[in-house]
């Protein structure tokens, strides 16, 4: 069978790539274009730690196909940053210790920042329910809970 | 593997004819786990989100016409229907995380057929069909025919949901959904129980329908349940005798997730939280 040509756009960059049909976003981002920052935790949409956004909704990159992506706009951890600048999200966790072994880190960093892009004053309750579906086994989830508070208020401030 | 995205449904059902073994992704936040899985093998996905109308919520009648890809992220962000159909509205909110969200459907949580899926007790209830296409044409089914049993539904083959379809709500009428987890979220239902009424002027219920998940092989309507409470205001006597129609309904399995014993009380505690919540919607309070 024949590879399938897809054209995306993957952190505002015109993107092309030939997949299998059974491939996963995923798959593709990791396998094909070398973007191993979105991670595959479960691969079945309980961990949350491949999550990208598309056409600017959150979703988990293992539970869609790599050939679904052509004509949308995929956002992932590798566009969080501007050049050396990290994201006012990726400087707070770092400040506030709200990481330890890493791997949950993209997916919550880019499931949080999908959040305040639709809710810049979220309660704690709407953070946890909103990141319900990033595990992370090490951290116990109150630092990056805080974290993300504490940079959503940041937000509101500066702006 | 094969992939394809057709953009008419003509093009899809063509599809589907050609190949044995193939299978619809909207969502496809159930069929890729199953593909990783190695529980189906198919020969072709057909993609039905580039079909128009498939990502459309659409009045009709008074109603609410859901294409089959609309995902549960953009129902909660419909206010208008959110205002018709909450009930509907929170229980596909229920299933799986935000990330879930993005991608599930209400067509895929049907034909998923798990007896615990969350927004089919809910649609049962508020009296939604689904429309159908196919080889053989075009039908309009009751959401509640669907389900044939766990993980099986009623359709043929080569016929796949193109839209659900809510109906007018009507006056003084509002529904409600409510499920038993032990947890607090990203969880499966043990019991699920939504509940569709109306109310007249002085609160006594004119139309009621009551559906219960979890409890049995598939969704089940349960006409006692709604006979129980009909021409009656929902004071205790009337919330017993629901609760306790609803209890007798149930025929659920022992499972890791609960008894049979705790499964048909649930049943009736659910059916008489459910039935408050959707009165008070009814009569336009916050609930």
């Amino acid at each position: 069978m024949s590879q399938i040509h897809v054209k995306t756009t993957i952190n505002g960059d015109v993107t092309e790539f030939l997949c299998e049909a059974e491939d996963t976003l995923l798959d593709v981002l990791r396998d094909r274009l070398g973007m191993t920052g979105s991670k595959e935790g479960c691969g079945t949409g309980d961990c949350g730690a491949c999550s990208v956004t598309v056409d600017g909704r959150l979703v988990c990159s293992c539970l869609m196909l790599g050939a679904e992506a052509e004509g949308r706009e995929v956002a992932t951890i590798e566009g969080m940053a501007t050049g050396d600048q990290l994201h006012p999200l990726q400087q707070k966790f770092i400040e506030m210790a709200a990481l330890q072994c890493g791997i949950c880190t993209p997916g919550i960093l880019v499931a949080a920042k999908s959040l305040l892009e639709k809710n810049p004053d979220p309660t704690e309750e709407e953070v946890r329910y909103w990141l319900a579906g990033n595990l992370c086994r090490c951290t116990g989830y109150d630092k990056i809970i805080r974290a993300v508070m504490e940079t959503a208020a940041d937000l509101r401030r500066a702006s | 593997m094969r992939y394809e995205a057709p953009q008419s449904i003509e093009a899809a059902i063509d599809l589907l004819a050609t190949v044995d073994g193939a299978y619809v992704l909207a969502g496809g936040t159930d069929l890729l786990v199953k593909l990783r899985a190695e529980m189906l093998e198919p020969d072709l996905v057909v993609d039905i989100k580039r079909i128009a109308g498939m990502k459309d919520i659409t009045p009709e009648d008074g109603g609410w016409r859901i294409g089959a890809a609309v995902s549960g992220a953009e129902m909660g962000e419909h206010a208008a229907l959110a205002a018709d159909w909450p009930g509907v509205v929170e229980a596909v909110g229920l299933i799986g995380s935000t990330q879930v969200q993005g991608r599930a459907t209400l067509a895929g949580n049907l034909c998923n057929a798990s007896p615990a899926a969350d927004s089919v007790p809910a649609m049962v209830a508020a009296n939604a069909s689904v429309r159908i296409v196919g080889p053989n044409g075009t039908r309009d089914v009751p959401v509640v025919e669907v389900p044939a049993g766990p993980g099986k539904t009623t359709l043929a083959p080569g016929e796949f949901i193109a839209s659900v379809f809510l109906p007018a709500k009507g006056a003084g009428a509002s529904d409600a959904y409510l499920r038993f987890i032990p947890r607090t979220e990203m969880d499966i239902a043990v019991v699920g129980c939504g509940v569709s009424l109306a109310l007249d002027g002085a609160g006594k219920v004119t139309s009621a329908r009551v559906a219960l998940g979890a409890v049995g092989p598939k969704v089940m309507l349960v006409d006692p349940a709604a006979e129980a409470i009909l021409g009656r205001t929902l004071d205790d006597s009337a919330l017993d005798d629901l609760a306790e129609a609803c209890s007798a309904a149930a025929s659920p399995i022992d499972d890791k997730r609960g008894t049979v014993d705790f499964r048909r009380h649930v049943a009736g505690v659910l059916a008489r939280r459910v039935a408050l919540i959707a009165a008070t919607r009814a009569k336009g309070e916050p609930a």
